[in-house]
């Protein structure tokens, strides 16, 4: 016998064919982007595109456990996928139109080996960039950008989209509908990128990653399983920007920084879903392969001496992340490394975090003397008047502090932050 | 004789499967640990982090030049590895058979010599 069949001693066939279907979903869904942008580059229209990836998906999953899985697992599904779209045409009596403009390969012997080809990496990485871009069109708002990147690029159901990013489901649906039209109305324009305007759509792209990763590990309360993925689907993105292009510092620096906050997430959430902070947290919890992984690819990044600001970010938190206890974090270098951010992005929030890592250095009266400026323009942000209220207190200033704790209850606080502040405001004491 | 099993997959696979399937997944490779650890026949075993991670270091006319890479691409990658010791090499493929199968090929090699400071095979 020249193959072993699987073994399937006390009824573990079940077991064995259910897990084998599992791994078949697996690396049918790991392929969706790359299917659907190709295959919306091809046909031209995002919802063709998406129905196509559905046809060849379901024939993958009865195909692959019985004939074992592909060479190219992508290469199969946008061919089958394209096969299954012309059918559907020629029923409908649309194919010479289609045909007129995309020559058919009727009979070729071998159509995988073909369209792999076809699909090199270079026609690939733009066909992605370019559905990625289409979803963070700059007209549509950024939860209508992140609603539609979950929905066409990593294909979540809208139920789950609308719970992660907290808007009710039927108005979620009719809201992806809309930015779909809009943003494929100005897809289809897009033509294969000149280098600078390749370089544009890169920043634009990263941005809306980074935006999605926050949604997710920002402390905006709502289901916490769904926030989790948020956070993992925002680092497959920027696995799958980093594939497509791998000598990019500041893709890697996206990935090393996504990594790198998202390796804390078992050790910063208690029992009630509210939020430790880092200094509080059991860093055995901490996920050292992440860290290892987010690690790996800031050195990669550094090297390339083009610094930017994920790989300064990731920076920042690949310090948190060396430090073994919060005693031992260097804060000195977390203060250099947000002076750099804020040479390259001079918003008063940077400002803020650099004066938090100055107070560990020289003291809480020379980190207030960097907040004071940014009052005005953080009036209505509950972490700078909690931030200036600790440091209030730490220069014995316990009037100011318990104002400025009250006035950071005033800007709805979560009810672990409440929670949190007034804990804080009782330890001022009379 | 000292045998490795060699673990292909495509990258990014195991993290789509739902929980449960992650822990019967990390069940099997736990078991097979265990079951080698206990005989005295587990060698080294080693999980590599995925290409993203990955150097190259080549010499190219006079000069050594380091560069990014390989890249993962659609197609299957070595993911990890297991050294085990067996008699013969049914036995080792029969070790192989107890890990998840479907996320891609296990491939099986005699091991030539082995060192290091994990744990020395070379007399093996």
């Amino acid at each position: 016998m020249a193959e072993a069949a699987i073994p399937s001693q006390d009824g573990a066939a079940e077991e064995t064919a259910r897990a084998l279907d599992h791994a078949t979903g697996a690396l049918i869904a790991a392929q969706r982007a790359k299917v659907v942008a190709a295959l919306a580059r091809h046909f031209r229209d995002v919802d063709l595109a998406e129905e196509a990836y559905q046809d060849a998906a379901l024939r993958a999953v009865k195909n692959w456990p019985q004939q074992g899985n592909p060479r190219d697992p992508a290469a199969w599904l946008i061919m089958v996928g394209r096969n299954a779209i012309i059918d559907r045409l020629r029923k409908q009596k649309r194919f010479a139109e289609y045909a007129r403009d995309n020559p058919v390969e009727e009979n070729a012997d071998d159509q995988e080996t073909l369209l792999a080809e076809e699909i090199d990496l270079s026609g690939l990485r733009d066909d992605v960039l370019r559905l990625m871009f289409m979803c963070c069109h700059e007209e549509l708002a950024v939860p209508d950008q992140l609603a539609l990147a979950l929905k066409v690029i990593a294909g979540f159901p809208v139920d789950k989209i609308a719970r992660g990013l907290m808007i009710k489901p039927k108005a979620m649906e009719q809201r992806i509908t809309r930015a779909k039209k809009k943003a494929a109305a100005v897809a289809n324009r897009l033509d294969t990128p000149m280098l600078q305007e390749r370089a544009q759509r890169l920043d634009a792209v990263s941005t809306m990653v980074y935006l999605l990763f926050n949604e997710g590990y920002s402390a905006g309360g709502g289901d916490l399983h769904i926030r989790t993925e948020l956070c993992e689907e925002a680092i497959r993105l920027a696995r799958l920007l980093l594939e497509m292009f791998p000598a990019q510092p500041e893709v890697m620096g996206l990935l090393a920084l996504c990594l790198l906050q998202h390796s804390r997430w078992r050790a910063r959430m208690d029992e009630d879903g509210g939020l430790i902070p880092l200094a509080d947290q059991d860093r055995s919890k901490w996920d050292a392969e992440a860290i290892a992984e987010g690690r790996v690819l800031l050195e990669k990044a550094l090297m390339r001496g083009r610094p930017g600001i994920y790989q300064i970010q990731a920076a920042i938190a690949a310090t948190h992340c060396n430090a073994a206890s919060d005693a031992s974090t260097d804060w000195r270098e977390i203060a250099n490394l947000y002076g750099a951010l804020y040479a390259l992005q001079p918003t008063p929030i940077v400002a803020l975090n650099r004066a938090v890592a100055v107070a560990k250095t020289e003291g809480e009266k020379s980190a207030l003397d960097l907040i004071e400026p940014l009052a005005a323009q953080l009036d209505n942000y509950l972490y700078f008047h909690s931030t200036r209220a600790s440091m209030l207190a730490a220069v014995g200033r316990k009037g100011e502090a318990r104002a400025a704790y009250d006035r950071a209850l005033g800007l709805e606080p979560t009810t672990a932050e409440r929670a949190h502040i007034e804990g804080k405001i009782a330890r001022l004491g009379k | 004789m000292y045998y490795a099993i060699l673990i292909y997959g495509v990258e990014g696979v195991f993290d789509r499967l739902p929980d449960s399937e992650k822990q019967a997944f990390m069940k099997k490779h736990g078991d097979l640990q265990t079951e080698l650890g206990e005989n005295g026949k587990l060698g080294p075993v080693i999980r590599l982090i995925g290409r993203s991670g990955a150097m190259t270091v080549r010499k190219q006319g006079e000069s050594i030049v380091v560069t990014d890479g390989p890249f993962a691409e659609t197609k299957e990658s070595l993911l990890g590895l297991y050294t085990v010791e067996a008699d013969t090499i049914e036995e080792a493929i029969e070790h192989a058979k107890k890990l998840p199968q479907g996320f891609g090929s296990l491939e099986i090699r005699p091991v030539g010599w082995a060192g290091g400071n994990a744990v020395d095979m070379s007399d093996g």
